[in-house]
């Protein structure tokens, strides 16, 4: 998008006069160092098993504790940021590439591929979030890269509807029709005049979806639909910890703090973003009760 | 390329054309039979009320808009039933000029992104470099510094901004640029420099015009052959000076005596014509003459013939069953402009 220099400028100068912004990109990028250097960063291996350390409250040697084989958790919830970005980045992605280019179709050439495609979203929107990846993860079976998958079929949706709509309002500008009259081909325009037009919601719903996805990769683990053991993620973390709640609240509480600030800070994040770009989209709670 | 006033090859013309659009209400009669032609190196202007169906006409020139009856000929061929494939040839062929020059470009692009857009869509450039040295020739041509090909459509005045567009339709080097009310959304000074950059590439290119405004005197400037729309149809056509000097068709008339003169004692001593009533609708269009609900000359005749263009001087038409006739009476008995 090189015509987005000043606009894009602008937004980057409001983001970080926002504190809650500020705050979230803060968290976001430890996340990403964690993701990329968790392994490194980690004081122990994440399978390192010692039953003599069973349990350990924090302490300096293991500032989350240990769990029940001795594992330090600390380390397993750094190696577990990798895991739930990989999940953000690809399940969205996927979404993102599928939704763009449904709406995309819809939205430009209306008529019956729009009322065929838009339907067959509808459909898939209907279900609650959750429900559906797991009918998805079902049918494919269980593990990281199927829930990857059955997270992008789940959020294929909103992208499908944003893009949409976002076209439905480009395409009756005068400068598309310039653009037709210079003999230019649909997907030219649509690719060079449609989407550069309507990346601004796309900005917005690609970093409160990644939230999205990292929620419901947490949950597919914690039903032991996402992650197999003994490869760590939040979501097992958090299904593991669950029968110790009492004995070793470590156990739970640090994955759960983990999947919460992550979210939290893709939310802020996303949040001010759209107020930025794009005033007129919905905010987290509407897109979260909509999604189910 | 001067004096091509002799030159008669027909760059565009159609032939009964008919554009029809169905809406809720009816079938608009946006175009309801019009016949056009543009030779090479001259303007044809093409006046009438918003709503006359003479940017409909544009836009069939460049099958933007699906022609229901009727011919489209572009370069002697007819591109009527031409695929979209092989439209997007045409579109090299003639090129449109917009209203509003800020809702023409796209503001997500630079000037030279807009203006080498035909470049990019015909294969027009060999290389990068060659589409910018084209585009900073184009901006040459319409009197623009080449540093704003990198700026944005915002960052720009709006006469600059049709001067951008202006250059993004002489990019494909087309045989025909429609220009659709190209003024009409500028400020009053900068419509003359507009004109007359027009006016100035035409002779410099050889460039052929059809020009459509609802502004008279932007049109007598412009043109070689004007043609007057009322309603979906062609009322009156032929040189400006025979349609300024002696109009034959009561709603031309009209039209003139509508504009005013830059001389208060002539004005205020000139008769005017002031028309009864609303355009009517194009869903239901009168029977027999469609200006006989407004016409101040309207005879019982009227309403049973739909009267056709007829030749009442070399090249000047009119489509009145008392062509010429009307207007003479108009103006010997004239209509009491200040009359309840």
């Amino acid at each position: 998008m090189s015509g987005s220099d000043s606009t894009s400028r602008r937004a980057l100068v409001a983001l970080g006069r926002d504190p809650l912004a500020v705050t979230g990109g803060v968290v976001l990028v430890l996340l990403v160092v964690a993701g990329l250097a968790g392994s490194w960063l980690a004081p122990a291996g994440i399978n390192e098993v010692d039953v003599d350390r069973m349990l350990q409250p924090p302490s300096w040697a293991h500032p989350f504790g240990t769990d029940e084989l001795g594992r330090d958790v600390l380390s397993r919830v750094l190696v577990a940021a990798r895991v739930s970005l990989q999940v953000g980045a690809v399940s969205v992605g996927i979404a993102l590439l599928a939704g763009v280019t449904l709406g995309l179709f819809a939205g430009y050439y209306q008529g019956w591929l729009d009322n065929v495609l838009m339907r067959c979203m509808d459909v898939l929107f209907a279900f609650p979030v959750l429900l559906l990846a797991v009918a998805i993860v079902a049918v494919l079976g269980p593990g990281l890269s199927t829930a990857m998958v059955a997270i992008g079929v789940v959020y294929t949706p909103i992208f499908a509807r944003v893009t949409r709509a976002g076209v439905l309002s480009v395409r009756e500008q005068v400068f598309v029709r310039a653009a037709v009259a210079t003999g230019a081909s649909d997907l030219r325009i649509m690719r060079r005049h449609v989407l550069p037009n309507i990346a601004a919601p796309l900005i917005v719903q690609t970093s409160l979806s990644l939230a999205f996805a990292i929620l419901s990769e947490a949950a597919l683990s914690f039903l032991g639909l996402g992650v197999q053991p003994p490869e760590p993620a939040w979501g097992r973390m958090l299904y593991d910890g669950r029968g110790f709640v009492t004995d070793a609240w470590w156990l739970g509480f640090f994955p759960g703090a983990a999947i919460f600030l992550t979210v939290l800070a893709f939310n802020l994040v996303g949040d001010a973003l759209r107020d930025v770009l794009d005033p007129r989209q919905l905010t987290v709670s509407e897109a979260r009760r909509n999604a189910g | 390329m001067t004096g091509e006033s002799g030159a008669t090859d027909v760059v565009a013309g159609l032939t009964d054309l008919a554009v029809w659009f169905p809406t809720p209400a009816g079938v608009v009669r946006a175009v309801d039979g019009v016949s056009l032609t543009v030779r090479r190196g001259e303007t044809v202007g093409l006046v009438g009320e918003s709503g006359s169906g003479k940017s409909t006409t544009g836009l069939a020139l460049l099958r933007l808009v699906e022609p229901t009856a009727g011919t489209v000929q572009v370069a002697g061929q007819d591109v009527t039933r031409w695929s979209r494939r092989r439209l997007r040839r045409l579109r090299r062929r003639v090129a449109m000029v917009f209203q509003d020059p800020q809702a023409s470009l796209d503001p997500r692009h630079t000037v030279g992104a807009s203006i080498a857009e035909p470049l990019a869509v015909h294969r027009l450039a060999a290389s990068g470099a060659a589409r910018r040295d084209r585009v900073a020739e184009l901006l040459d041509l319409v009197g623009l510094r080449r540093d704003l090909a990198e700026r944005h459509p915002h960052e720009l005045s709006g006469g600059q901004r049709q001067r951008v567009g202006i250059a993004r339709a002489l990019a494909g080097e087309p045989d025909l640029i429609v220009l659709d009310e190209p003024i009409a959304s500028l400020d009053l000074s900068v419509q003359a420099q507009i004109m007359n950059l027009l006016r100035g590439l035409q002779r410099e290119l050889g460039l052929t015009y059809l020009f459509i405004a609802h502004d008279l005197a932007a049109v007598e400037h412009m043109s070689d052959r004007v043609a007057v729309m009322y309603l979906g149809r062609i009322v009156e056509s032929g040189t400006p000076a025979q349609i300024w000097r002696e109009p034959a068709h009561p709603y031309t008339a009209a039209l003139l005596s509508a504009v005013p003169v830059a001389d208060p004692p002539v004005q205020r001593s000139r008769q005017r014509i002031i028309l009864a009533g609303e355009v009517p609708s194009p869903i239901d269009p009168p029977t027999g003459c469609r200006f006989r609900t407004r016409c101040p000359q309207a005879r019982p005749d009227c309403a049973q013939t739909d009267p056709v263009l007829v030749e009442i001087g070399s090249g000047h038409e009119a489509a009145c069953l008392f062509a010429g006739e009307a207007v003479r009476a108009m103006r010997a008995q004239p209509v009491n402009a200040s009359s309840p």
